[in-house]
């Protein structure tokens, strides 16, 4: 690698050169190429689950069975939950991973460019497989996207054969991406930049790399151990064949759990990149930021079972998930603490990347809070499985991950296009996603303590009011993200020109490269001070 | 609870709602009825109360930056990153914190999970969709199903008070006795959910799991299956009825003396023949009760997962067979075994509506003696 980059440096134009039109994005290896493409990915797959989230919010604005068919409705909420997890939250984290990374600590690419190309290429066709498998008679997946057998083995359709594939594919495509992203901070850090010296989204990063090669083969097992269990006779999870069905949730829940972490940790990583820069003071306790992160990654391993309180398991073994899980809100809270160490007695500016990060510490911190809550065994079997817990994953994941992702989409923005974006639209953007989507996830907490169970197509009338509250926020978040894509497309064709610092306050390699970033950076290694 | 009315609300009114318990909308988890939901409501409200201080503590904090530390104020940045006494500080807090939250938490727990020296078992048997129940030690077992009728559902009609909340008979348990349940299911995981006695318990097909309670107040209490169980997990209500020991007895005794007699009808209708009329009769309804929600109310199923009956060989020409399929279920799908659900004059006319309905113009009758038949031609 570093013999076929050493001597372009005299002519810029040399190295810039590419295949035109299709085949660059076709045959490309070079990591801001690709990084591009996960992140379109992830816009355009996030615009489709959330469009069969609208279906959901259609059909729940009302008691009684107005759109869809039930079958159909399961169909929506087990495609949506899939499609935003392995199509919209993961492949923008690994986009903003392949354009950021390298960048970050020096590297001229990722250190595996053509596995790069592979594992970004093979991710169109599992979703379209999986999308494909909506059309076969019965329809797609419809036991949740968490596929409980035995109602995803001897009781599902025969698009099951499809969603197991698809997921291979999914779960083969998020290995390659996490074993580049190791390989490129192990070996290809400029001279200088030590581990402690590693911005933190590169460390966040590096811990969610070691989650996913852990637990996405673990994915990989049981989704084959359903396809056998469906299709060629075994029963794995069958209790007429000497099996268990509740084995499949540890199985999936011990992958599921670090999943969940692999959401979350480059979000931290992203929003401790911003704080500082718009506060313009250094990250309040990075040593500890680092440590927080990995505690939170080790732990994720021995928490699985609080997914499955109500499964029936020895008071030995709740109350021992229980401590773990409660264990989680330390070093989650330290996080949390730095940040807010962080802003007090900065000189706080509050651009959109700024007010998104904001509003992620904040909303996360309500989701975290409900976790915690929901560890509390006890209190767990009145909340598992109604809407408090999908309150609680929405706050986690979309004002937590899908936040901290729009968040760095702003801040990186004009380094990638070289323009800054409108920052008036931003703030539009902003305040509608903001007031909406705390409209329709906020009263899921009462309809969720209330007693109303999640994934049902039709609800009992005291749930009514709230719901139609609920689906209109739905229906105006939904809207709110057309702002974005506005903002997106505005700030690709043109703008006010952006410097190579952006913001006042921003350090690190990345901006220190001129906006739009080069093609290729970082031929020669940077000089770390 | 009209729709204008929750327009209105604006999220302060809601957020303000949550803390005042307002008792008009459920807004909140409910106390519940026993000793245990009490203690399982109180748990929540302390971590719910402890939460919100955290976070008035750290969210006052951050907003009070928010609005001082800010640029257009002039200030200048200090650069302070670093403090080992604050890291271990916020560390150690928080542990102390989840000690306490703790420990009455794991009490709860012990207490919720001890199933010993009940006065009445049930075992309950989750199959889609919709609950079994047994009471061991008595020859008293039924289903309980969904009562809503479909037309409220599709919006024909207006909806009940009890929409989708509602059986046609109820699980009776005597008040100031220890019940336990035994749960478990014939096909897909389901979950027995009560809230008002804070039991939710998942039922596992093949594994037999326990939870209890102790009801003092007689009364009407409101459940649902907590689990995806298919495409009709949303439509398998619980109902609980709590009567006193003494009606609770004489409740027992009616029950058993009502399927005893029901058990000696089936041996005298062996001797009868019903005519067409009262088999398509009975039929339909037992069809629109349990067939309809899979082969659905035109007979055409849904393609790829539940096969069609209108124009199907078997209801067209194989009668043992269809009488075979109905008493004993089709393992390795969703099909279930009808015998103990259905009686035999049920089984016999949902067979002859089968053949008989949209199009299935076969003519032929299908009576009980047909059904016994081939129940006992099977051996056992």
């Amino acid at each position: 690698m570093s013999a076929a980059v050493t001597d372009h440096e005299h002519d810029h134009e040399h190295h810039d050169h590419k295949p035109s039109g299709i085949k660059r994005w076709f045959y490309t290896t070079n990591h801001k190429d690709i990084g591009s493409m996960y992140l379109i990915f992830a816009l355009v797959m996030f615009f489709i689950g959330g469009a069969m989230a609208m279906v959901i919010r259609a059909e729940l604005f009302q008691p009684g069975m107005q759109f869809v068919e039930p079958n159909f409705f399961n169909q929506m909420t087990t495609v949506h939950g899939l499609i935003m997890v392995f199509g919209a939250v993961m492949p923008a984290f690994t986009g903003l991973a392949n354009w950021m990374i390298p960048m970050m600590i020096g590297a001229p690419d990722m250190a595996l460019p053509r596995m790069n190309n592979w594992s970004f290429w093979i991710l169109p066709f599992a979703f379209l497989i999986l999308l494909m498998s909506l059309f076969m008679p019965g329809g797609g997946p419809s036991f949740g996207w968490t596929f409980y057998a035995p109602l995803s083995t001897t009781y599902s359709g025969d698009s099951t054969a499809l969603f197991v594939f698809s997921v291979h594919i999914m779960g083969i495509s998020s290995i390659m991406g996490a074993i580049n992203v190791i390989v490129t901070i192990f070996n290809l850090r400029a001279p200088g930049m030590t581990w402690m010296k590693m911005p933190l989204f590169v460390w966040t990063w590096l811990i969610t790399a070691f989650l996913l090669i852990m637990v996405m083969p673990v994915l990989a097992g049981v989704v084959t151990m359903v396809l056998t269990d469906k299709y060629f006779a075994t029963s794995f999870f069958d209790a007429a064949g000497g099996g268990d069905p509740v084995l499949f949730q540890h199985i999936f829940w011990f992958f599921g759990h670090p999943e969940v972490y692999i959401m979350i940790l480059p979000a931290f990583g992203i929003v401790s990149s911003i704080v500082p820069t718009f506060a313009r003071k250094p990250l309040f306790g990075y040593a500890s930021m680092v440590y927080a992160t990995s505690s939170i990654a080790l732990l994720s391993f021995l928490v699985w079972a609080h997914h499955m309180f109500t499964t029936g398991m020895p008071v030995a073994g709740a109350l021992f998930f229980m401590y773990c899980t409660m264990l989680i809100a330390v070093p989650t809270g330290v996080k949390v603490f730095n940040w807010v160490a962080t802003m007090w007695r900065g000189a706080m500016t509050f651009e959109v990347p700024m007010m998104f990060a904001l509003a992620f510490i904040v909303l996360f911190t309500i989701g975290g809070f409900s976790g915690l809550m929901l560890a509390i065994t006890p209190a767990d079997f009145q909340y598992h499985d109604t809407y408090f817990v999908v309150a609680h994953f929405h706050y986690v994941l979309v004002t937590g991950a899908v936040f901290s992702i729009i968040a760095g989409a702003y801040y990186w923005l004009p380094k990638w296009t070289g323009f800054m974006y409108d920052e008036k639209l931003g703030q539009w953007h902003f305040w509608c996603s903001l007031i909406s989507v705390n409209l329709l996830f906020f009263p899921m907490h009462f309809v969720g303590l209330a007693g109303m169970p999640r994934r049902i197509p039709d609800y009992a009338l005291q749930f009514a009011d709230f719901n139609a509250f609920i689906s209109i926020g739905g229906f105006l978040f939904g809207a709110s993200q057309l702002i974005f894509v506005w903002v997106l497309v505005k700030c690709a064709r043109g703008g006010e020109k952006a410097t190579a610092q952006v913001w006042e306050g921003a350090e690190g390699l990345e901006w220190e490269v001129p906006s739009p970033a080069p093609y290729h950076t970082f031929e020669t290694p940077p000089v770390i001070k | 609870m009209t729709k204008t009315r929750s327009l209105r609300w604006s999220l302060p009114s809601l957020l303000l709602a949550a803390t005042a318990n307002a008792t008009d909308m459920p807004l909140n988890m409910t106390k519940g009825v026993t000793e245990i939901s009490q203690q399982v409501y109180d748990l929540h409200m302390t971590i719910f109360w402890i939460c919100c201080a955290i976070g008035a503590v750290v969210f006052g904090i951050m907003f009070w930056s928010i609005v001082r530390h800010r640029k257009a104020r002039g200030v200048q940045p200090a650069q302070f990153h670093e403090s080992t006494k604050v890291e271990i500080l916020w560390t150690a807090i928080p542990v102390i914190i989840l000690i306490i939250m703790a420990i009455p938490a794991t009490k709860t727990l012990i207490a919720m999970e001890d199933t010993t020296e009940a006065d009445v078992t049930v075992l309950v048997t989750g199959s889609q969709w919709k609950w079994h129940y047994k009471y061991l030690n008595h020859d008293v077992e039924f289903y309980s199903l969904l009562a809503t009728p479909r037309e409220q559902i599709i919006n024909k009609f207006a909806k009940g008070e009890n929409y989708l909340l509602e059986v046609d008979r109820p699980l009776v348990i005597p008040t100031g006795k220890k019940v336990r349940f035994l749960m478990t299911s014939d096909d897909v995981i389901h979950s027995w959910w009560v809230p008002a006695f804070a039991v939710k318990k998942d039922a596992n097909p093949g594994f037999i799991n326990e939870a209890w309670t102790k009801v003092e107040q007689p009364g009407i209490y409101r459940g649902q299956c907590a689990e995806l169980c298919g495409k009709d997990h949303g439509y398998m209500p619980i109902v609980v009825v709590a009567k006193a020991p003494a009606d609770y007895d004489a409740w027992l005794n009616g029950e058993a003396e009502r399927i005893a007699k029901a058990k000696a009808e089936e041996q005298e209708l062996l001797s009868m023949n019903m005519s067409m009329e009262e088999l398509m009769s009975v039929g339909e309804r037992t069809y629109t009760a349990y067939c309809a929600a899979c082969h659905q109310p035109n007979g055409e199923g849904l393609p790829g997962i539940f096969p069609a009956l209108k124009g199907s060989a078997m209801a067209l020409n194989d009668i043992p067979g269809h009488i075979n399929i109905v008493l004993n279920g089709q393992a390795g799908t969703a099909m279930q075994a009808y015998a103990k659900q259905l009686s035999l004059k049920e089984i016999a006319a949902v067979i002859t509506y089968e053949r008989n309905a949209w199009g299935n113009n076969t003519g032929e009758l299908v009576q009980a003696a047909d059904v016994h038949a081939v129940m006992q031609g099977k051996g056992d």
